[in-house]
C-alpha cells in the first residue's frame, strides 16, 4: 500500500486499515438497539490504526472479496446464504467471495443463531451492506470515466459502462473507492429482484470441501497449546448435589490430572446453566472417560426423586377431569358458546392426544474449549448462542462480559440446544482453576441424560362438526411441563364456539428450545384431530380444512400484542399442495394419504404424507410433497432444499420412534441403541418440494417445514388402515390391519 | 502405557497409549486426526467410520491394540487431493447440512463403492444402516453415492 492511499484511508471515517497485507476497502456498518442493521454508518477507525472487526465486506487490489458471516454456522447453511446476499448487492463474483466467520463482537448486531430468525433479520440488512459498497464502486468508475454513475453497473466483480464497452475490475478501484464518502442511507437503491443472478440459484455450502475432506471446523476439533482433557459428571436425578466422591482414587489413575467437586448453580435456582458436579482433568480424553467409569459419588436427593412419566400420564388425566374452574386450570380462551355448540351438533368427538419428552441428541456431543487466564478468558464454543455463552461464562467466572472472547465454531447440529451454554460454564470452572485450555467433552450418555428436553404433554380435545360439515366447537385441555398453547395458536380465531384450558405439572426436568418449539407437538395434534372431525363430517380432509380456514385473507390477531394470521397463504399452500400430490386419488388399502399443515417461524407450509403398511403394521412413508410459502425470495435454492428435506425426514424420525422414559426423576435412555433414531432405509424415498413465491419478506427454513410431516404421516397411516394414532411416538400403536 | 506403531493414511506413526484406547482417540487425541468423529462410543453412530485394510471399522470399538499391521485409512486420506468421486459428488450436490457425520458416511460409501460400484437403492440402505444423520440429510446422501458411481463410471470408460 502506497503511503498516499496509506494517509487516505486514515483521512477516510468509515475505512480501516486491514490487518492483512494489501489492506483495502473495507466496510463495515453499526447497529441500532432494535438489532436491525442499517446501513454503513462511519466506522471509526482507532487512533492507532489498527483494524476493528466489525466489517462484513473486504475487497483487496487483487480483486478478492471477503464476506464476513456474522451468524453461528449450524448446518442450516447460513455461512453461505447471507454471503450470498451481501454479494448479489454487491455485485461480486461468486467465485471470487471468500467467506469468514466472524467473532462475537457488537459491530455484527445479533449473532444468535435461533427461531429461523437470521434470515429475516438480516436478509435487509445484508443488502444494503452489499449495495453501499457497490454504489461506491459503481461511483468511483464513473469518476474515472467522466461518465454518470446511473449509466455504469457492477456486476461479476467488475463496474460497466454499457455504452462505451467498458469495464474495471473492483480490485482496481479499491484505491479511488476508498477515498469517497459514504452514500447516505437514503440514496442507497436495492437491486431489482428480478435482476438477480445469484439469489435463488444452486449455491454449495462454502464449507463443504473442508468438511469432505474432514478438517478441524468442529467445537469438539478446537485444540490449544497445552490442553487438557475433562469431564464434568452430574446427578442423574436433576437438580442434585455432591456430597462426597472417590476423589483420592480418582486422581490416582493413569492420566489423572485433578478431580473436585463443583458445588455452584449459575443463575442460582435453574436448571439449564452450571450445575453442581464432579470434574475430571486427564491428559487425554480417553484416560478422562475412563476414570469416570471409576468414580463413585454420594448424592443428594434431588428436587423430585420420584417423579416418573407414568405418574405425570396419571396427573394429567385427572386435571383433565377435574370440574370446571379447578385449580390448576387456567381457562385462556373462550369465544361463543360452546355447550350448546356440543348440544347442537351433529357429530362430537372426544380424543386424548400425548406425546413424549425428547432429546435433541445434537451428533455432536456437547463441548467446549476454554482458557482462563486470569481476569481475562478465551472461548471456543459450537453455540447457537454466543452472546448468551458469555454472559453466562462472565456470570461463573466473576470476569467481566468484555474480557471473554468467544470463537464459534462450526456446530454439529444445533436444534435448538445449543442457544444454552450449560457446556461453556463447565468448562469455564474447571479451567479456571487449572488455569489452562480446558477442553470438556460430554459422552453421549451425558448428552441424552442432561439435555434441555423437548417437554412431553397431554391434549385432551372435545370437537364438534354441525349438520352443514362445518367445524363448530372445539375444546382443547393441554396439560404440559413448561410452556402451553397461546389463545391465538390455530384453530383459534377460526372456530365460533372455542375453549382453551391450560395445565403445568410440577416437575424438575430440564427442558429447552427444540426445532419448532412448541408448534412440533401442536401441528400435530391439531392438524391429527382436525382430520378426525373431517372424516366425521363426511367431507375430503382438504375440503374441510379450507372451509374451516374461510374467506378472509388476514385474520386479526387478539388483543394488543396478538398476530394477524394470513389465512390466504395458508390456502394457498394447501391448494397447491393438494395439486402438487395428485391428492383424492383412489389407493388399495394399505396405502393412504394424509394432510398436515401448520403456520410457524413465519412460514406458511402444507404437506402431504403418502405412505404404506403392510398388513402386519410395518410402516414406509413413500413420497412427501410439501408446499412451502416463506416469502418472495428463496435465497440459496439448493440450501432451501436441504432444509425442507431435512426437516421432514427429521420430523418423521422424531415422530415415529422417539421416546425417552422418565423413571426415579431421571432419563432412562443413555445411548442410541435405547433411542432409535431414523436411519437410511426409513427416510422417505421421494420428497417433493414447491416453493410458492408470495409479496412477503423472505423468512427462514430451519424450523417451519418439521411441524406439518407428524400429522400428515398420522393422517395419512388413518387413510391407509383406519387406524389413529393419538400417542406419540407412532411405534407406540399398533398399525395392522385385515 | 504401550508403545504402538500405526500406518494411517500411509504414514507410519508411533504412539504410545494405554492399549484399550480406542483408535477413534488415538487418533483424534494423539494424531491431531480429527476428521473423524465422536458420536456414541459404542458402534451405534458410525460417525468414527474409517477403514482398516479398505474394510469398514468403527474406530470408537477398535482398540489401538488390535489394529496391528493393518493400514488405517481415515477421511484425511481418502483421496490425495479431496477428489475421490464420493468427495465430488458430496459437493455437487450439497449433500450436508451439519456436516458432523458426513466423514463416518463418506468412509462407509467409500468401502461400498469399492466392492459395488453401481449399488442399488436396496444395497445402499444396508451398507449405510449403520451411519446416523441427525440432520436427516439421508436424501441426499443416497443421492450423493449414485452421483458418485456415476463419475468413477466416467472415470473408468475414460480410462480404459
Amino acid at each position: 500500500m502506497s503511503a498516499a492511499l496509506q494517509t487516505a484511508i486514515d483521512r477516510r471515517s468509515f475505512l480501516r486499515l486491514a490487518t492483512v497485507a494489501g489492506g483495502g476497502l473495507v466496510l463495515g456498518y453499526y447497529v441500532r438497539p432494535s438489532g436491525m442493521a442499517q446501513v454503513a454508518k462511519p466506522d471509526a477507525a482507532r487512533a492507532d490504526g489498527l483494524f476493528i472487526p466489525n466489517a462484513f465486506i473486504r475487497i483487496t487490489a487483487d480483486g478478492s472479496v471477503t464476506v464476513y458471516s456474522a451468524r453461528p454456522e449450524v448446518g442450516q447453511g447460513i455461512k453461505t446464504s447471507l454471503p450470498m446476499v451481501v454479494a448479489e448487492e454487491l455485485g461480486a463474483d461468486w467465485k471470487s467471495v471468500s467467506v469468514v466467520s466472524a467473532p462475537l463482537d457488537a459491530a455484527f448486531g445479533p449473532q444468535f443463531a435461533g427461531g429461523s430468525m437470521s434470515t429475516p433479520m438480516s436478509y435487509t440488512a445484508m443488502r444494503q451492506v452489499g449495495a453501499t459498497a457497490r454504489t461506491m464502486l459503481v461511483e468511483a468508475a464513473a469518476q474515472a470515466w467522466g461518465v454518470p454513475a446511473s449509466e455504469c453497473i457492477a456486476e461479476v466483480g467488475a463496474v460497466r459502462h454499457s455504452a462505451s464497452g467498458r469495464s474495471i475490475k473492483f480490485g482496481d478501484l479499491v484505491a479511488k473507492a476508498s477515498a469517497l464518502p459514504v452514500p447516505a442511507e437514503s440514496s442507497v437503491m436495492l437491486k431489482d429482484p428480478k435482476d438477480f443472478t445469484l439469489l435463488g440459484k444452486r449455491i454449495g455450502g462454502v464449507d463443504n470441501p473442508k468438511v469432505v475432506t474432514g478438517q478441524p471446523l468442529f467445537g469438539i476439533d478446537q485444540k490449544r497449546p497445552g490442553m487438557v482433557y475433562a469431564v464434568y459428571e452430574k446427578a442423574p436425578v436433576w437438580g442434585a448435589r455432591p456430597l462426597s466422591a472417590n476423589l483420592d482414587h480418582v486422581k490416582g489413575l493413569p492420566g489423572v490430572l485433578d478431580a473436585f467437586i463443583v458445588d455452584r448453580t449459575v443463575p442460582a435456582g435453574q436448571v439449564t446453566g452450571l450445575v453442581p458436579g464432579v470434574a475430571i482433568v486427564a491428559s487425554s480424553t480417553w484416560a478422562a472417560f475412563s476414570a469416570r467409569n471409576e468414580l463413585k459419588v454420594a448424592w443428594e436427593e434431588g428436587r423430585m426423586p420420584n417423579s416418573s412419566w407414568d405418574d405425570f400420564a396419571r396427573q394429567a388425566r385427572e386435571l383433565a377431569s377435574a370440574p370446571p374452574g379447578s385449580p390448576g386450570v387456567a381457562e385462556d380462551r373462550r369465544d361463543g358458546d360452546i355447550e350448546k355448540a356440543f348440544a347442537g351438533a351433529a357429530h362430537v368427538i372426544e380424543a386424548a392426544y400425548s406425546y413424549p419428552f425428547i432429546s435433541h441428541t445434537n451428533l455432536e456431543p456437547q463441548n467446549c474449549l476454554v482458557h482462563v487466564q486470569g481476569d481475562q478468558a478465551e472461548v471456543w464454543a459450537p453455540t447457537q448462542n454466543p452472546d448468551g455463552a458469555r454472559k453466562l461464562a462472565a456470570e461463573v467466572l466473576g470476569i467481566p462480559a468484555e474480557r471473554i472472547k468467544v470463537t464459534m465454531t462450526r456446530i454439529g447440529g444445533g436444534f435448538g440446544r445449543r442457544l444454552d451454554s450449560d457446556p461453556v460454564a463447565e468448562a469455564a470452572v474447571i479451567s479456571q482453576r487449572l488455569g489452562v485450555p480446558v477442553k470438556l467433552t460430554w459422552d453421549r450418555a451425558a448428552d441424552l441424560q442432561h439435555d434441555h428436553y423437548r417437554p412431553g404433554g397431554f391434549h385432551f380435545l372435545k370437537g364438534a362438526v354441525d349438520s352443514g360439515g362445518a367445524l363448530s366447537a372445539w375444546r382443547s385441555h393441554h396439560v404440559s411441563f413448561g410452556s402451553n398453547i397461546g389463545a391465538d395458536d390455530y384453530p383459534a380465531r377460526f372456530v365460533p364456539n372455542y375453549v382453551l384450558l391450560n395445565s403445568k405439572l410440577e416437575n424438575g426436568v430440564p427442558q429447552g428450545p427444540w426445532r419448532a418449539p412448541g408448534s412440533c407437538t401442536y401441528a400435530w395434534m391439531t392438524c391429527c384431530f382436525l382430520d378426525e372431525l373431517a372424516h366425521a363430517s363426511g367431507k375430503d380432509p382438504v375440503e374441510f380444512n379450507l372451509a374451516l380456514l374461510g374467506d378472509k385473507d388476514l385474520v386479526a390477531g387478539t388483543g394488543p400484542r396478538g398476530r394477524p394470521y394470513n389465512a390466504a397463504r395458508m390456502r394457498n399452500v394447501v391448494r397447491q399442495v393438494a395439486e402438487k400430490s395428485g391428492w383424492g386419488r383412489t389407493l388399495p388399502r394399505g396405502r393412504g394419504m394424509g394432510l398436515g399443515y401448520y403456520f410457524s417461524h413465519q412460514g406458511y407450509i402444507a404437506e402431504v404424507a403418502e405412505v404404506t403398511v403392510t398388513p402386519a403394521g410395518d410402516l414406509k412413508v413413500d413420497r412427501v410433497v410439501a408446499a412451502v410459502d416463506v416469502g418472495s425470495q428463496i435465497v440459496n435454492m439448493s440450501g432451501a432444499e436441504n432444509q425442507v428435506q431435512g426437516s421432514i425426514t427429521d420430523g418423521l424420525s422424531a415422530a415415529w420412534r422417539q421416546e425417552l422414559d422418565i423413571k426415579q426423576g431421571r432419563v432412562v435412555q443413555s445411548n442410541f441403541h435405547e433411542y432409535p433414531m431414523l436411519r437410511m432405509a426409513d427416510a422417505p424415498r421421494s420428497i417433493e418440494i414447491h416453493f410458492i413465491k408470495t409479496d412477503n419478506p423472505p423468512t427462514g427454513l430451519g424450523e417451519p417445514a418439521l411441524p406439518p410431516l407428524a400429522p400428515a404421516v398420522c393422517n395419512a397411516i388413518f387413510a391407509a388402515t383406519g387406524r389413529r394414532v393419538r400417542q406419540l411416538p407412532i411405534s407406540r400403536t399398533d398399525l395392522s390391519w385385515s | 502405557m504401550s508403545k504402538f506403531t500405526l500406518q494411517v493414511n500411509g504414514r507410519s506413526h508411533e504412539v504410545d497409549v494405554a492399549p484399550e484406547t480406542p483408535l477413534l482417540w488415538v487418533l483424534r487425541d494423539n494424531l491431531d486426526l480429527v476428521g473423524t468423529k465422536f458420536g456414541c462410543g459404542i458402534g451405534q453412530c458410525a460417525a468414527c467410520t474409517v477403514h482398516l485394510d479398505g474394510a469398514p471399522a468403527r474406530a470408537c470399538l477398535t482398540p489401538v491394540s488390535a489394529v496391528g499391521s493393518a493400514k488405517v485409512t481415515t477421511i484425511e486420506g481418502l483421496s490425495p487431493d479431496g477428489q475421490h468421486p464420493l468427495q465430488r459428488a458430496w459437493c455437487e450436490l450439497d449433500v450436508a447440512q451439519c456436516g458432523y457425520c458426513q466423514a463416518g458416511q463418506l468412509m462407509s460409501a467409500a468401502a461400498l463403492l469399492a466392492r459395488n460400484p453401481n449399488p442399488s437403492d436396496g444395497e445402499i440402505d444396508e451398507a449405510m444402516a449403520g451411519n446416523l444423520c441427525r440432520c436427516a440429510t439421508y436424501y441426499r446422501i443416497r443421492a450423493g453415492i449414485h452421483r458418485a458411481a456415476e463419475l468413477s463410471a466416467t472415470v473408468r470408460e475414460v480410462r480404459s
